[in-house]
């Protein structure tokens, strides 16, 4: 009985052996998986972190072309507005624009349309005539100038008007070459 | 809105340096004017007399161009009372009247003053001005506007005052702008307001205590008014846009002035007591320099509304607007004189900028200048002058001429150019 009974354990501790030894190979291949599983995706993680970083980058790379772009624009915009000039002229008695001045103004406009600067326009007038006429003169050509800036796509509220009549001349003299260069508008 | 400053001491200052005073030299007078001699005035009082009485009174004869006084150095005698006259002494020199005088300080100054007739021998007239030693220049003008009076019928503009703006220029920046008050002979010059920005279109009020003016000192134009006597003011529009003109009713409750808050220029009425403000006109075209009729029942302004600027008249009652003026291409800036009919005016002709003087009862239009950039003119209390602003090389200078173009004179600063000068209204007695 007793061997039979210790055969009987010998049996029943082979049995559970193989048992344990069959079950600890199951799990190791499972955990051989599941690491492969999770390297596969920590690999695909990278690979699409690696993808989401280049792409980033190149957003970046180009965010950074576009910005120098519109800064390369902004300065070439500038540099219109500026050989443009910033003084518009006008003939005797008239607010209307000449072409040049149009010509003029629609370089500011496009820098305008650029950016999200304000802009103040002082109208003058030459000597002749009456002082008080005068204001109104300046600044009926100070509006055509803002006038032509809003049909040109400019909000009003970044354009401020104000006249000096015949009071701030850039020229003293009494005589044609002296008023040409008074009759303006400057945009400031 | 309103808001007050007092600007200190600034009106206070009597300032005597060069800039702004005005020197008269009369460059054409009338062809036969009438002799007279101012004798020294007595000076009955401790120490000497705070000013030449009688010489103020000579100058001021002589700057209206009517008459032609007679030289201190020819007087063959120097009466200061009735019975120290020989008339034989005056017929021997050439001379219709004779004024002699006689000053006397108790608490106030008092100019006991006559006027005689040495062709027939007579007093034609006694009278006497009383004022503060402070303005004894103003007793003077005083005794000057008396004798004008009786001489011509017209009520004398001597003792009067008038604003004027003078400028610096500054080739390398911004000029320099003063707003000044003088005697009308450009004596006591006082600035009122000084500084880099513009000054505009000064006006006095009707009783000569305060003036009304456009300043740029806030980098845009603003509407102020200020008391001569104590500097102090107040701010009565900041539109966006023009402020511009303002001119006092002859009642003194409102001001006509032009804001172009709405669009374009119009005419506003401003009550100034309760800081009201109506539209006259609503026009696209530029409606400007309001002037008030003396009646205060309407007002006369520039409009281009025809294409060109003319002289357009408001009626207040109705609200009816007719065009005044219709000789040439340009009238502008008019100004009203007491009697309602004569108006001065600028009006262009050959491209030239003149004084002109339009009747509204004959309609006729009469040129008074012949220089080519005038502007501004204002018209003496008494009606007898205008007095204006020309130019002269690169300066603006002012210059006076008669309503009936007989007599003209100018009044060149010693430095800087002078502009846009405006006669105050008969003064009450200081």
């Amino acid at each position: 009985m007793t061997t039979k009974n210790t055969l009987g354990k010998a049996a029943a501790v082979v049995l559970m052996a193989a048992l344990v030894s069959a079950c600890s190979s199951n799990a190791a291949k499972e955990e051989a998986a599941a690491q492969a599983v999770a390297e596969r995706a920590a690999a695909e993680q990278a690979a699409a972190a690696e993808a989401a970083a280049a792409e980033q980058r190149a957003i970046e790379k180009e965010k950074a072309m576009m910005m120098a772009e519109k800064r390369e624009e902004k300065r070439r915009l500038m540099d219109a507005a500026s050989a443009a000039g910033s003084v518009f002229y006008f003939d005797y008695d008239s607010s209307s624009l000449s072409d040049d001045a149009s010509a003029a103004i629609d370089a500011h406009v496009a820098l305008m349309m650029a950016d999200s600067g304000n802009v103040r326009l002082e109208g003058h007038t030459d000597e002749r005539g009456t002082r008080e006429y005068n204001l109104a003169l300046g600044e009926r050509r100070a509006n055509a100038v803002r006038d032509y800036m809003v049909a040109s796509g400019v909000p009003a509220y970044r354009i401020e008007t104000i006249s000096y009549g015949e009071e701030n001349p850039v020229a003293y003299g009494s005589g044609e070459s002296s008023w040409m260069k008074n009759r303006r508008v400057e945009i400031k | 809105m309103a808001q007050r400053i007092t600007l200190l001491l600034l009106s206070l200052i009597y300032s005597s340096l060069a800039w702004g005073q005005l020197e008269i030299q009369v460059t054409r007078g009338i062809d036969n004017p009438t002799s007279i001699a101012i004798a020294p005035f007595a000076w009955d009082g401790l120490g000497t007399s705070p000013v030449d009485f009688a010489q103020i009174v000579d100058s001021d004869l002589a700057r209206s161009g009517q008459f032609s006084p007679v030289s201190r150095r020819d007087m063959l005698s120097l009466p200061t009372s009735k019975a120290d006259i020989f008339y034989r002494d005056w017929r021997a020199i050439a001379t219709r009247y004779l004024v002699i005088g006689r000053v006397s300080k108790g608490t106030q100054l008092r100019v006991d003053f006559a006027l005689h007739d040495v062709e027939r021998g007579i007093e034609l007239f006694s009278g006497q001005v009383v004022g503060s030693e402070s303005e004894a220049r103003m007793v003077a003008h005083g005794v000057a506007d008396a004798i004008y009076e009786k001489l011509t019928g017209i009520p004398g503009a001597f003792a009067t005052r008038l604003i004027y703006v003078s400028v610096t220029r500054n080739p390398e920046g911004k000029d320099f702008y003063r707003l000044t008050v003088a005697d009308a002979d450009g004596r006591r010059p006082i600035v009122l307001l000084e500084g880099r920005d513009p000054i505009l279109a000064p006006s006095w009020s009707p009783d000569g205590k305060e003036v009304a003016y456009v300043s740029f000192e806030s980098s845009r134009p603003a509407i102020y008014r200020q008391v001569l006597a104590t500097g102090e003011r107040e701010q009565l529009t900041n539109f966006q846009g023009l402020n511009n003109s303002p001119v006092w009713s002859p009642d003194g409750r409102f001001m006509a002035l032009v804001l172009s808050k709405d669009g374009s220029p119009d005419i506003y009425l401003l009550d100034l007591e309760t800081k009201a403000l109506t539209r006259l006109t609503r026009h696209y075209a530029i409606d400007t320099e309001p002037t008030w009729m003396p009646d205060g029942k309407s007002l006369l302004f520039t409009s281009d509304r025809g294409g060109r600027p003319q002289i357009y008249r408001y009626e207040l009652a109705t609200g009816k607007i007719e065009r005044v003026t219709f000789e040439g291409r340009y009238n502008a800036r008019a100004r009203v004189a007491e009697d309602g009919r004569n108006v001065a005016l600028v009006h262009q002709r050959d491209g030239r900028f003149h004084i002109a003087v339009f009747d509204l009862v004959t309609e006729r239009l009469t040129v008074l200048t012949e220089t080519s950039l005038d502007e501004s003119p204002s018209i003496a209390p008494n009606g007898s002058l205008v007095i204006y602003a020309t130019k002269r090389g690169e300066r603006s200078v002012l210059g006076a001429v008669a309503v009936d173009g007989g007599v003209k004179f100018s009044l060149p600063a010693r430095s800087g150019s002078v502009q846009e000068p405006a006669w105050s209204p008969m003064l009450p007695q200081q």
